[in-house]
């Protein structure tokens, strides 16, 4: 037990120790600083010249978003094409058939919006060129935007006067040249020296112990789940994700992963403060999300560790925890600890079935993607927080008597509409998209039985977790659910469109436009934005608006279900 | 002045804003406040579901009792709403009409073109007619005067008794309507249209029609609005959830939930605050031209004062004769008292008590000055003095005017006297040399008495945030002096007009917000370049036309109260709605396990409060809901007391108060009437 819970501790302790150090590193490239890869500067000269940008013209944050949106299109259509004809294209030893075009245009939103909504099997789905093309390519580049967007916003946030906010082509390329591809690297090798597969070889026969034969599949995994799990994707080469043997062989392997996802959200943080000269600052931003996150991880581990009332009842031991659906390779605590930074991060890889977690680890699983800022996707996590930091900013500004300001930047009525509709969107197209669900559900259970594996609160929670997943661009399942069918595919879709591109179009906004603004010197009336009490402001403003939203969905679902096992 | 320590709920104001909170209803003024507008379309769905139950019961729906107690619940938190906008309204225009009362029905002595006079009534004074007032008569409206002097008892408007002395020209020409002239008579230009003075236009902005929403309120009212959408969102998707989980919810509980979680105590106190505010600022006695000036006075950076009258009391007084080596003190203090006798400023009578307190008669001395010639100070001589009969010259004036003098007469100007100059300006003082048949005789020392207390409200201020700056005619020297030991960020010395509009100009520029205080008619470019200027009542009209205040009472301290009306204003709206949005916390769990218990009883285990049935949990929560309206009415009015302990410390205690206690109050609240109610139930 005890041995389960020091493996958690050490899991945070690495994460957190490598953030820091890579935090500064993050902020010295992105201020243009000296810094330990800036050998490969003529590299990414190459790439500028190549493809014609000049990386030094400044940007206005339209023209951010201009940039960020069109290369997203121009990817779009890139993974429409590799997938709709991936069958006739090299690359394909297995035979995979080519995607039909629904299917292809919900893989290709999925992976472009860095959910990683996955309504195929890797293994039959896929050929490998469509592997690394398109699955691992827009891993890389979904990340990296993520990631230069926040960087236009830590640009903006500067005490200074100004529409110019840096290049996002700089910002985007130096994300990938400096972090995602040398750190994808590493994890790699960890993965392919445990037994992670890294070949372009088709399907390996062997015969079983028990002397079956079997077909494993194969092909380049090693490469594709190091940036799934450092570019916060979640995607997995195999339909089992980091359950699979092959993709994550053991607790090594599963420690390495998940040091991994949690490494980029915790080291934005402290880039931010490094690169504003605001450590203080990052350490609040930090210690809020730690609290809502330990606030997540606690109870899960404590159900999941203490085992399901209902199969101890049946005389199933229960000591090593809540073990349906966990890989023995891992243990209870690390499968918890690992549910729940997948889903405060906007990661949503797998290593066990969430579907199968006590009811109140469901719930924390869901709040973590209601919230969606405790720590949060890669940059984009902070694009969140920034909009909850924006409303606790005025309130509190308000409650010390002052206009409020955010780093000597006035907060208007401009600001706060923009805040307002990001902090709105989520719980809208959460409740709207399982609102519906549930409408046509209840009103033919019989032709849509196939939609739920489970009827009553668990059902209900199923569709719940489906829906806050599209919305916090998570992409992991709870499974137990038949998505595969047009009304899946449609909404969910829709869903991971909106909630990808506004909440990121929002923040840069409301940054830009206070960028522009005079710099309101700080004097003892101005409230300091990197205390505790701030904090604790923040964090009330981030449980009262995101997750007491949703406290009458999740009283029908895991809630009634909770009090109803115990 | 009627006194400013009346109770908040004065029965004639109680009588009018209770029917204007009937009026207030009205769906074309209601939309305004998109929070309680919400409320009201629930309360009109709440009364057609009751109509329908009289006509065709339904059980699912509950008793028809149950559901027009619930209307009835939603149609006093309206008013209440209502009546906490109306009974600010109320207090707000009364304070204002009892301002107005005393200059209303004046007769006016009106001259024409030709200079006819003739009666007419104050308040059909046309702007740009000309009137006359004697003593002993009312002054019928604002204006200028244009010519003539007379004494002015301005008590009426601002408390204080002793009568003031206007002019025509210069900066003292303003006359206010309501106030009494004592002597002589004058000539006054009107310079309002009636139904345009200050007053009345405060008194319109108190009234809804010309209130316009200030940018906070815009920008907190989009909040508001954002947080009523999230409930609108809640509590449409329920229904389909409860269709799922076979939970029918009646409508009464759907509208209940949503009307208790949307924050309708901020939002049905949010104007009551805004016209408080202004209220508030009219009992210091300050009219505000508009709403959001008072905002902005909380957000000041910068307050530049004027030395004499707020940081020095009035002028400088003599305080030493310093006499030059070789002469006899005595001898001194009669020349500089002989000068001095009918020197009217307040510099030369203060010569003329410090030498009566040197036990030197200055009766004595009158007899000199028969058929002697007063020389009056000039800019160009820089001195005054007397030429007395036998032809003897006595002058008082700057060290270097005398200097100038002396060498012309060739005659010595002693070290000793030089260095004693020097040192009493190094001490903040300013040094007046007497000569006598220019013979250097010594040194008279004036000093500034600083008021006392203003230390320790600088020292108010600097906790606050905001930087002072001192604004002197006089040189630097002396300027570092009165700062230093009166406590002050900065000054500005040798200071000209245009000096102080270049330093709110440069304050701006790096982001500041600056407010000052002025009068006369070069201040008028410089109060309407500062975010927040008040005018003086006694000051021109340019000025008072400039400034976005006007302060009644003259008085150079006022801006410091502003400040603190302005903060407070801000504060109260913060903390109130911390305290609406902590609410829903007490809420949910009132009213989210009565929508299911009986469907799915294992949530009764989310009744924590132990409610005694779902309807009297729902019963409970819009009550309570209804009545913390009415009972945050006397803060909402009095506004929040703001303490200068820094922002972050003001927030801990205010997060502690208002969040904290937001949280605790209703759990207690909602049980006590969920006890109360289970009684009738």
């Amino acid at each position: 037990m005890n041995q389960d819970l020091l493996g958690v501790l050490v899991m945070f302790g690495l994460a957190l120790g490598l953030a820091l150090p890579l935090g500064r590193f993050l902020a010295n490239v992105f201020r243009g600083d000296k810094n330990a890869l800036d050998f490969l500067a003529p590299v990414e000269r190459g790439i500028f010249r190549l493809s014609g940008i000049d990386a030094n013209r400044e940007m206005t944050w339209q023209q951010h978003l201009v940039a960020l949106l069109t290369i997203n299109l121009v990817w779009f259509v890139l993974a429409m094409a590799v997938l709709c004809t991936q069958g006739v294209l090299p690359l394909n030893p297995d035979h995979n058939p080519s995607m039909s075009p629904d299917l292809a245009f919900n893989t290709a939103i999925s992976f472009l919006v860095n959910c990683n909504l996955q309504h195929y099997s890797g293994e039959s789905g896929l050929s490998y060129l469509s592997q690394i093309v398109v699955i691992t390519f827009l891993q890389f580049v979904s990340a990296a935007t993520g990631i230069a967007a926040a960087v236009v916003i830590f640009n903006a946030l500067q005490a200074r006067t100004t529409d110019k906010l840096g290049n996002f082509y700089n910002y985007f390329v130096k994300s990938l040249t400096r972090l995602l591809l040398p750190g994808s690297l590493i994890i790699a090798l960890i993965l392919a020296f445990n037994g992670t597969p890294m070949t372009l070889a088709g399907k390996q026969e062997l015969v079983t112990l028990q002397g079956e034969s079997v077909a494993v599949s194969r092909g380049p995994v090693a490469a594709m789940v190091a940036i799934k799990e450092l570019g916060t994707n979640g995607g997995g080469f195999y339909g089992a994700n980091s359950a699979h043997p092959l993709e994550n062989p053991n607790f090594l392997t599963n420690v390495v992963e998940n040091v991994a996802l949690t490494l980029i959200p915790l080291a934005m943080i402290f880039a931010l403060g490094f690169y504003l000269k605001r450590k203080r600052l990052a350490w609040m931003i930090f210690g809020v999300m730690t609290v809502g996150f330990v606030a997540l991880l606690a109870p899960t581990i404590y159900y999941e560790m203490h085992g399901n009332p209902a199969i101890a009842q049946m005389g199933v031991d229960q000591n090593l925890g809540a073990l349906e659906g966990k890989e023995m390779r891992f243990g209870a605590a690390a499968s918890a600890y690992w549910s729940i930074t997948n889903t405060v991060i906007s990661c949503g890889s797998i290593n066990s079935m969430h579907d199968s977690f006590m009811p109140l680890s469901g719930l924390c699983q869901m709040l973590g993607m209601m919230t969606n800022a405790f720590y949060g996707g890669c940059g984009v996590g902070l694009l969140n927080f920034f909009a909850y930091l924006i409303i606790a900013v005025f309130i509190a500004g308000l409650m010390v008597g002052r206009t409020p300001e955010f780093l000597g930047k006035k907060i208007e009525a401009r600001e706060m509409k923009i805040a307002v509709i990001v902090t709105l969107l989520h719980p809208l197209l959460i409740l709207a998209g399982t609102a519906m669900t549930a409408h046509l559900y209840a009103g033919n259970p019989t032709e849509y039985a196939g939609w739920l594996a489970n009827p009553g609160f668990h059902g209900f929670s199923e569709m719940l977790y489906e829906f806050t997943s599209a919305s916090a661009n998570n992409g992991s399942g709870f499974e137990g659910l038949g998505d595969n069918t047009p009304w899946w595919n449609i909404s969910t879709g829709v869903v991971l469109l909106l909630s990808r591109f506004l909440p990121i179009i929002g923040p840069v906004a409301i940054a830009g436009l206070l960028a522009r603004k005079k710099v309101v010197p700080e004097s003892a009336g101005t409230l300091p934005a990197d205390t505790a009490t701030f904090g604790v402001m923040v964090l009330a403003v981030i449980v009262i608006i995101a997750a007491l939203a949703f406290f009458p969905a999740l009283a029908l679902g895991p809630i009634a279900e909770h009090f109803s096992l115990y | 002045m009627s006194p400013k320590s009346q109770s908040l709920f004065q029965p004639q104001l109680v009588k009018e804003a209770l029917k204007q909170s009937f009026v207030k209803l009205d769906p074309r003024l209601m939309y305004r406040n998109p929070v309680m507008f919400t409320v009201e379309l629930g309360t009109v769905v709440m009364l057609f579901v009751t109509l329908g139950l009289l006509v065709n019961p339904d059980p699912a729906q509950g008793s028809f009792a149950y559901n027009f107690v619930v209307f009835l619940v939603l149609l006093l938190t309206l008013l209440f709403a209502n009546f906490a906008e109306a009974i600010a309204e109320a207090r707000g225009k009364a304070q204002a009409e009892s301002l107005r009362k005393t200059r209303e029905e004046t007769p006016a002595r009106v001259i024409d073109e030709k200079g006819n006079i003739s009666s007419v009534s104050s308040s059909q004074l046309q702007k740009g007619q000309m009137f006359v007032v004697e003593a002993g008569e009312i002054i019928p409206t604002d204006g200028e005067i244009i010519e003539g002097l007379a004494t002015i008892d301005e008590s009426a408007i601002t408390g204080e008794s002793a009568p003031v002395v206007r002019e025509a020209g210069g900066d003292k020409s303003s006359v206010t309507g309501g106030t009494k002239v004592l002597s002589d008579r004058i000539r006054v230009v009107v310079t309002t249209q009636p139904g345009e003075s200050f007053l009345d236009k405060m008194i319109a902005l108190v009234e809804g029609a010309a209130r316009q929403k200030t940018p906070n309120e815009i920008a907190l009212t989009i909040l508001l609005a954002g947080f009523t959408l999230v409930f609108v969102i809640v509590c449409v998707t329920l229904q389909p959830f409860a269709v799922y989980s076979k939970t029918p919810i009646a409508i009464a509980s759907f509208i209940a939930l949503f009307v208790c979680l949307i924050p309708t105590t901020i939002g049905g106190l949010l104007s009551a605050i805004g016209i408080a505010g202004m209220d508030r600022a009219l009992r210091a006695n300050v009219i505000t031209k508009s709403g959001k000036a008072v905002e902005t006075a909380g957000d000041i950076d910068v307050l530049l004062l004027d030395k004499t009258g707020t940081i020095t009391i009035g002028n400088r007084k003599a305080t030493h004769f310093w006499p030059a080596p070789g002469v006899d003190e005595r001898q001194l203090i009669e020349l500089a008292t002989t000068a001095s006798l009918t020197d009217e400023t307040p510099e030369g009578k203060s010569i003329v008590e410090l030498a009566r307190e040197q036990n030197v008669d200055p009766q004595q001395l009158q007899t000199h000055l028969q058929g002697a010639e007063l020389i009056k100070f000039t800019a160009e001589t820089r001195s005054s003095g007397v030429t007395l009969a036998n032809g003897t010259r006595i002058r008082k004036g700057a060290s270097d005017a005398i200097r100038q003098l002396a060498t012309k007469a060739n005659q010595p100007f002693p070290q000793e006297v030089t260095q004693r100059a020097e040192a009493v300006a190094s001490n903040g003082g300013t040094p007046l040399v007497v000569s006598e048949n220019d013979r250097v005789m010594g040194v008279v020392e004036l000093q500034d008495i600083i008021k006392p207390g203003i230390q320790e409200r600088f020292e108010r201020l600097r906790k606050m945030g905001i930087k002072t700056v001192m604004v002197t005619g006089d040189n630097p020297l002396t300027a570092k002096f009165i700062a230093e030991k009166s406590g002050v960020d900065d000054f500005i010395a040798e200071a000209k007009p245009e000096d102080k509009m270049t330093y709110i100009r440069t304050e701006q520029q790096s982001g500041k917000l600056v407010a000052m205080m002025g009068d006369g008619t070069n201040d008028a470019p410089a109060l309407a370049q500062a975010d927040v200027g008040v005018a003086m009542n006694s000051g021109t009209q340019a000025a008072k036309e400039a400034g976005n205040m006007v302060d009644l009472d003259n008085d150079p301290t006022k801006l410091i109260e502003v400040v603190e009306i302005g903060k407070q204003l801000l504060m109260t709206r913060g903390t109130l709605t911390t305290f609406s949005i902590a609410n829903d916390v007490a809420k949910y769990f009132a009213i989210v396990p009565a929508l299911f218990m009986v469907a799915i009883p294992s949530l009764g285990a989310l009744n924590i409060m132990h409610l005694e049935s779902p309807q009297s949990a729902i019963l409970s929560a819009v009550i309570f809901n209804a009545i913390i309206i009415p009972a945050l009415v006397p803060l909402a009015l009095r506004g929040v007391a703001y303490k200068p302990i820094g922002a972050s410390a003001l927030l801990r205690r205010n997060l502690l108060v208002y969040g904290l206690g937001g949280v605790i109050v209703p759990f207690i609240g909602i049980k006590l009437i969920d006890l109360l109610v289970g009684v009738f139930m």
